[in-house]
């Protein structure tokens, strides 16, 4: 599988009433194949911005993807993603929605099937292959989103916010699967994440964004991700350094965030 | 806008307003026997079932929307009542007689008049009054002159009529030697006045003859209002002869494929018009205006031209119901497009689907809801304006049907084709939520 090259991005938007937003400036990043970031940062501060050009929904104004020797400039199945919420199919059953990839692919039925089948045994999902999509919890949609992205066999899986919408205890569970289909596929994932901990948990390496413009602030490798495979993620999380890194961040994202209003209070002074 | 036009709005309010007026009392005896329902059905309730379950239980109810759920009873009792109250007041034989509302006088009756000349003398005459049943016939009771110069009188009135009666005519001296009526049963009375006699009323015009106004009790004329019965033989006699020259089921049959050929056109022509706006902006722009315009314009304010250009025929109104559902549809397939969550169509696209395929699986399942949401409120536009056109002008339908009736006043007939009108607009409408729920279930659960 491919590495991913973030090459010198910047992407401007002219606002309607004139001026200008810089929502990315001169973002590089190189990733390994196979590894998995985790992207933090206060709101407006370029992440889903930076995904959905990853994605090849934007183009950037400046700069470019490459993945592997070509150049990303569509949305392609290479790429998969999974949203927050709201992007399954509900006039497809569960097993419809996890071939949609494969099928669209002009994969025959019966090969769909296996795929499909797989799948669902491995997010847990066996029992409800038949079921309408809105019959699921929250939780069990957001597996089948995972399967249905992992059904096409993409060398990058791309995540906003992927469990955002979920309550605590779901959430817990669904990171120990997203850590465990990491390591089973070997896929590279970038993972944005509003959750300090998610980040620290699943991330290899973590960035932290900052805003106006949009830009990497800070790099940290970590160490936990690595620990966390077949772990109970609630041991990893007494380590030492884990609540060390996640206070250190917290107050970085703090701080931005403090800069935000305050500037936002000095615009409407 | 002259102060004319002001002051002629003004009377026009003041006369809808009297006329809410004189119906107030009965729609306050409705709403009592409303309340009343409801206390008969509370204590029957409480005494037959104690309360017990869940919501039973609540202590919030007043607000709570979801403990107001549509009581079965109460729509039984209101739909009975409404035949009830129909029956009452039409006299029906389905009802006791005791329950009818009180009807118009029949029978004989009387009233004694006083006649005053300019020198004072003064003498009493009676006139004797039949009132006949309408379908009857009658002459007018003979009866004895009497004595003095105003001789006695009488009339036959038919049932809900009155008459004038020119009483002077047979007396001595009449009303060119200067005779006035100054009372009736011993009641003085003037021109213009009026005096409650055994059967009814008497009044005098302003000439002073007396007019005969027999009581027209509650009830409605069968001109007004027939009673049920008769509406239902109507029906039967329809159902089984046909009414101008075409059954019942030719009539109402010509209605519906009107209605299901030209929406089915308008659906035809308008989704994909509806598509194209959606998705592209010189569709969407070069059809903004046209669809926007056309939309507010009532199909009906259309049928004149629509007959000019295209006659009575088939032609005619197949071509203004499918105008009638054009916009609509077309209107639904639009918003369906746009209210396609990107994040949906943006997942399409990152699982290899080609545009197409982000056309043919996403955006037109998506549409599905809203298109039938507009395929619904359609059928039903098309349904009243077909009615509509053919109450203007048609050889065969519903519509036509009872305006051909309405012409000879055949009542029954116009209420036995607005409720079978009304039947048939319930039938395509709960079809429409049934397919709907069988096609579409994932409506409104995105
Ligand atoms: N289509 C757009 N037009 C104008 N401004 C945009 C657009 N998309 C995003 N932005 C702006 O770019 C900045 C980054 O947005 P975004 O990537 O959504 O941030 P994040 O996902 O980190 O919250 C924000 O200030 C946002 O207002
Ligand atoms: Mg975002």
């Amino acid at each position: 599988m491919p590495d991913l090259l973030i090459d010198d991005i910047s992407m401007r938007f002219d606002l309607p009433g004139g001026g200008i937003v810089e929502a990315l400036k001169n973002v590089t990043l190189h990733l390994k194949e196979g590894e998995l970031l985790s992207v933090l940062g206060p709101s407006g501060c370029g992440k889903t911005t930076l995904l959905n050009i990853l994605a090849g929904f934007l183009a950037p104004t400046e700069g470019r993807i490459m993945l592997g020797d070509h150049r990303v400039t569509g949305p392609d199945a290479e790429r998969g993603m999974v949203f927050q919420q709201g992007a399954l199919f509900e006039w497809m059953s569960v097993r419809e929605n996890v071939g949609f990839g494969p099928r669209m692919a002009g994969v025959k039925a019966a090969e769909r099937r296996e795929t499909v089948d797989h799948l669902l045994d491995v997010v847990g999902l066996a029992q409800f292959k038949e079921k309408a999509v809105y019959e699921l919890s929250g939780g069990m949609q957001q597996r089948v989103a995972l399967a249905r992205c992992l059904a096409n066999d993409p060398d990058v899986v791309l995540m906003d916010e992927p469990l955002g919408a979920l309550d605590a205890l779901t959430r817990e569970k669904m990171q120990g699967l997203v850590l465990k289909l990491w390591k089973e596929t070997g896929k590279t994932v970038i993972l944005i994440t509003h959750s300090v901990e998610e980040a620290l948990l699943l991330g290899e390496r973590l960035i932290v964004m900052a805003p106006r413009p949009g830009r990497i602030h800070q790099t940290y490798e970590l160490p936990f991700a690595e620990m966390g495979v077949g772990q109970d993620l609630r041991e990893v999380k007494k380590h030492p350094d884990f609540a060390k890194t996640r206070e250190e961040i917290l107050s970085m994202i703090w701080e931005m965030e403090e800069e935000i209003m305050g500037r936002n209070e000095g615009a409407h002074a | 806008m002259t102060p004319f036009l002001l002051g002629d709005l003004a009377a026009e309010f003041v006369s809808v307003l009297r006329t809410i007026l004189y119906a107030a009392p009965y729609i306050l005896g409705y709403i009592l026997l409303i309340l009343a329902a409801l206390a008969l059905y509370s204590l029957a309730r409480r005494i037959l079932r104690p309360a017990s379950d869940f919501r039973s239980l609540k202590t919030v109810t007043f607000g709570d929307e979801s403990a107001v759920r549509s009581n079965g009873v109460a729509s039984v009792v209101s739909v009975v009542l409404i035949f009830v109250l129909w029956a009452a007041f039409t006299g029906s034989a389905l009802l006791p007689s005791w329950l009818h509302a009180p009807g118009a006088f029949t029978g004989t009756g009387s009233f004694t008049y006083t006649v005053t000349l300019p020198d004072g003398r003064s003498d009493d005459a009676t006139v004797e009054v039949l009132v006949y049943p309408r379908e009857s016939e009658a002459e007018a009771p003979e009866v004895a002159p009497g004595e003095g110069f105003a001789k006695n009188d009488s009339i036959a009135i038919a049932e809900y009529r009155s008459e004038l009666l020119r009483v002077d005519r047979n007396d001595e001296l009449g009303r060119d030697e200067g005779a006035e009526i100054t009372a009736i049963d011993g009641q003085p009375v003037a021109p213009g006045e009026s005096v409650r006699v055994g059967f009814g009323r008497v009044a005098l015009s302003g000439k002073g003859t007396p007019n005969i106004i027999p009581a027209t009790g509650m009830q409605m004329e069968p001109i007004w209002l027939p009673a049920p019965e008769t509406v239902w033989q109507r029906l039967t006699e329809i159902a089984s002869t046909g009414y101008r020259n075409s059954t019942l089921w030719e009539h109402l049959g010509y209605s519906l494929f009107r209605v299901i050929v030209g929406f089915a056109l308008g659906a035809m022509v308008g989704i994909p018009l509806g598509y194209a706006m959606g998705l592209s902006d010189w569709f969407r722009g070069w059809f903004d205006p046209i669809v926007e315009f056309m939309r507010p314009v009532p199909p009906l304010a259309l049928i004149p031209l629509v007959i000019i250009w295209a006659g009575i025929g088939e032609v005619g109104k197949i071509i203004l119901l499918f105008l009638a559902a054009l916009w609509i549809m077309a209107i639904a397939a639009r918003s369906g497009v746009s209210g396609v969550a990107i994040s949906k169509v943006h997942a399409a696209y990152s699982l290899g689907a080609s545009k197409w395929q982000v056309l043919r699986h996403v955006i037109i399942p998506n549409s599905l809801p809203e298109i039938f949401t507009g395929a619904r409120v359609a059928m039903g536009v098309c349904w009243g304006t077909v009615v509509a056109a053919e109450l203007v002008a048609a050889e065969k339908g519903a519509g036509m049907m009872i305006m051909v009736a309405s012409k000879f006043q055949s009542t029954d007939i116009v209420i036995m084709g607005i409720v079978l009108i009304g039947i048939i607009g319930f039938g395509i409408d709960m079809l429409m939520r049934r397919a709907e729920r069988w096609l579409v279930p994932w409506k409104g659960r995105g």
